[in-house]
């Protein structure tokens, strides 16, 4: 098939084709340079992407606000069929009372801020403990299959079992409170970098091989932006773990020079059988909740995924 | 300084040997076509060449600055923009430290304008063609600065316009720059419009088994190129049906 293009090429044009150039194999493309120039930029604009513009997207405020709504309104619908006593199960108002009495107490404003402070601090510091670690476990075998096990183990094993112990060792002290949420949200952040590390592509060490990459050039240029999406979703794990080891050590270690958190609160209001206090505490433990995801983790993420293409056709 | 191969031989584990007493000398500034159907070996041996695998037997000599290396997709990486790509593989290549970043970026930005990418620099792999990512992998090939450029089947995957385009941009970038070019395929075509001399490898175990020069008469020729892609063919044909029974 070849020869005979070739052939007949050569019978049309060789006359023009001699003086015309010196490149035969591509008769289509023959032409001075500045034509071939101006085939390359029309080609690079067609082939790609049209900038788009950005725009607010309403359906990612309205819908959640609508869902929400409907919720707080089958719960007073339930509430007000009366199946239950008020003191059990109260309102959306009556908690929404409550929780304005505690903050008018400053008690609500104070329990958030302890409880926050505590997650964001013990987030952080397991972010700085985990990363390395968790870079060192992906990039060294030997490491890896060492305590690869133990660390997926210590994800499994619930933080609040570390409670007990904490109180042995650190007393009713802040100690203990860091202690179960450094334990709790330690592991999951190694274990999603090294599963973030595990899906790099192997090209992407190739290229970093015959670029001449150093071992720690190749872990910090290469491999850990390579997996920051699977890190990212560790970080995000390890951030609910956090949280959650968090209350689960404020409602179980209460007193001595532990300050007051929101699961603190919930324990009071326990203990006075208070519901509304109990339903107020919860409510503002998922709202914290929430809210860290949509401010911090949400944009952070949309950021990274739309920059390296990973967007189109999600349902994000 | 050339580029040596003696004798070398590749097998995986126990399996059958991928490359045997494959046998060839390429000179600096050379352009050099490796042809061969799927699953000679080409890459393998690209592979060795670029120290990413070792052979089992046989000698090899390369310049000891090592090779750039452009892979079959761009392979560039999505979290940086095409500059920053440039940039970072001058940044590893760059091991005494001496660039500065100013003038990393001056070098970039003259990479990129050599394939006629000045204007878009800040735009990430995935807004780009299959073609405008394979000049910047070109580009950030071209960033190591070694002399020897292994380039394991670029254009494979891209439409036929844009690949004529690429040929003629490679030709010119080989004449500006004076690179020795390994240039793998299987297109027979390609392999002729590109290389100054045509390797063929044989499938199973991948040998060098023919050797073609394409000669400035073939350049500008058509029936003269034409026959010899033709001869080419045939003969990569007639290496493949070896393997029918």
């Amino acid at each position: 098939m070849p020869i005979e293009q070739e052939t007949r090429l050569a019978e049309g044009e060789a006359a023009e084709q001699a003086q015309q150039s010196r490149h035969i194999t591509s008769p289509s493309l023959k032409g001075n340079p500045d034509e071939l120039r101006d085939l390359e930029a029309g080609l690079d604009k067609l082939q790609s992407d049209a900038h788009r513009k950005a725009r607010i997207d309403w359906a990612r405020i309205v819908l959640p606000i609508a869902a929400l709504l409907v919720l707080i309104l089958a719960w007073q619908f339930y509430v007000s069929l009366g199946f239950k006593r008020r003191d059990q199960v109260p309102g959306p108002l009556d908690v929404l009372g409550q929780f304005g009495s505690l903050w008018a107490e400053g008690k609500a404003q104070e329990a958030i801020w302890t409880s926050l402070q505590r997650g964001v601090i013990g987030f952080l510091i397991s972010v700085a403990v985990a990363t390395p670690v968790g870079l060192l476990l992906a990039q060294v075998q030997p490491l890896r299959r060492a305590f690869g096990p133990l660390i997926s183990g210590l994800q499994v094993l619930p933080s609040v079992a570390w409670v007990p112990a904490a109180i042995i060792w650190f007393g009713l002290s802040d100690g203990t409170v860091y202690f179960v949420v450094l334990m709790g949200a330690i592991p999951s952040i190694i274990n999603g970098l090294i599963s973030g590390v595990d899906q790099i592509p192997p090209q992407y060490r190739s290229v970093g091989k015959v670029l001449g990459a150093s071992r720690l050039q190749m872990a910090l240029q290469i491999v850990l932006p390579a997996a920051l999406p699977g890190y990212l979703g560790g970080l995000k794990q390890g951030w609910a773990f956090s949280w959650r080891s968090l209350m689960a050590a404020e409602i179980i270690a209460v007193g001595g020079t532990i300050g007051f958190g929101l699961g603190s609160l919930l324990d009071q209001g326990r203990t006075l059988s208070d519901m509304a206090t109990v339903m107020s505490a919860i409510l503002a433990i998922l709202f914290v909740g929430i809210l860290i995801e949509l401010v911090v983790f949400a944009p952070i993420e949309r950021r990274l995924l739309l920059r390296r293409g990973l967007l189109a056709g999600s349902t994000r | 300084m050339p580029v040596v191969l003696e004798h070398l031989g590749k097998r995986f584990g126990d399996g059958a040997p991928v490359l045997d007493d494959v046998n060839a000398t390429i000179q600096q500034g050379e352009f050099v076509a490796l042809l061969g159907a799927s699953g000679c070996g080409k890459s393998t041996l690209l592979n060795i060449l670029a120290g990413l695998d070792q052979p089992t037997s046989g000698a090899l000599e390369v310049p000891s600055d090592g090779a750039a290396f452009m892979f079959q997709d761009s392979a560039l990486f999505p979290w940086l923009t095409a500059r920053g790509n440039i940039e970072l593989a001058l940044k590893l290549a760059d091991k005494s430290g001496s660039l500065s970043k100013a003038s990393r970026a001056a070098r970039a930005g003259e990479l990129l304008d050599l394939v006629h990418l000045g204007g878009a620099g800040d735009k990430r792999p995935h807004e780009l063609s299959g073609g405008m990512r394979q000049r910047v992998a070109l580009a950030r090939a071209l960033a190591q600065d070694r002399q020897l450029l292994l380039m394991d089947e670029p254009f494979a995957a891209l439409d036929a316009i844009t690949r004529d385009l690429l040929h003629d941009e490679l030709e010119r970038i080989w004449k500006e720059t004076g690179r020795t070019i390994v240039f793998v395929t299987h297109n027979v075509r390609e392999a002729v419009r590109l290389g100054q001399r045509v390797l063929l490898l044989s499938s199973r175990p991948g040998r060098v088994v023919a050797e073609w020069n394409v000669t400035e008469e073939h350049r500008t020729d058509a029936g003269r190129a034409g026959e010899l892609t033709g001869t080419i063919t045939r003969r990569l044909r007639e290496e493949i049906r070896r393997h029918a029974n």
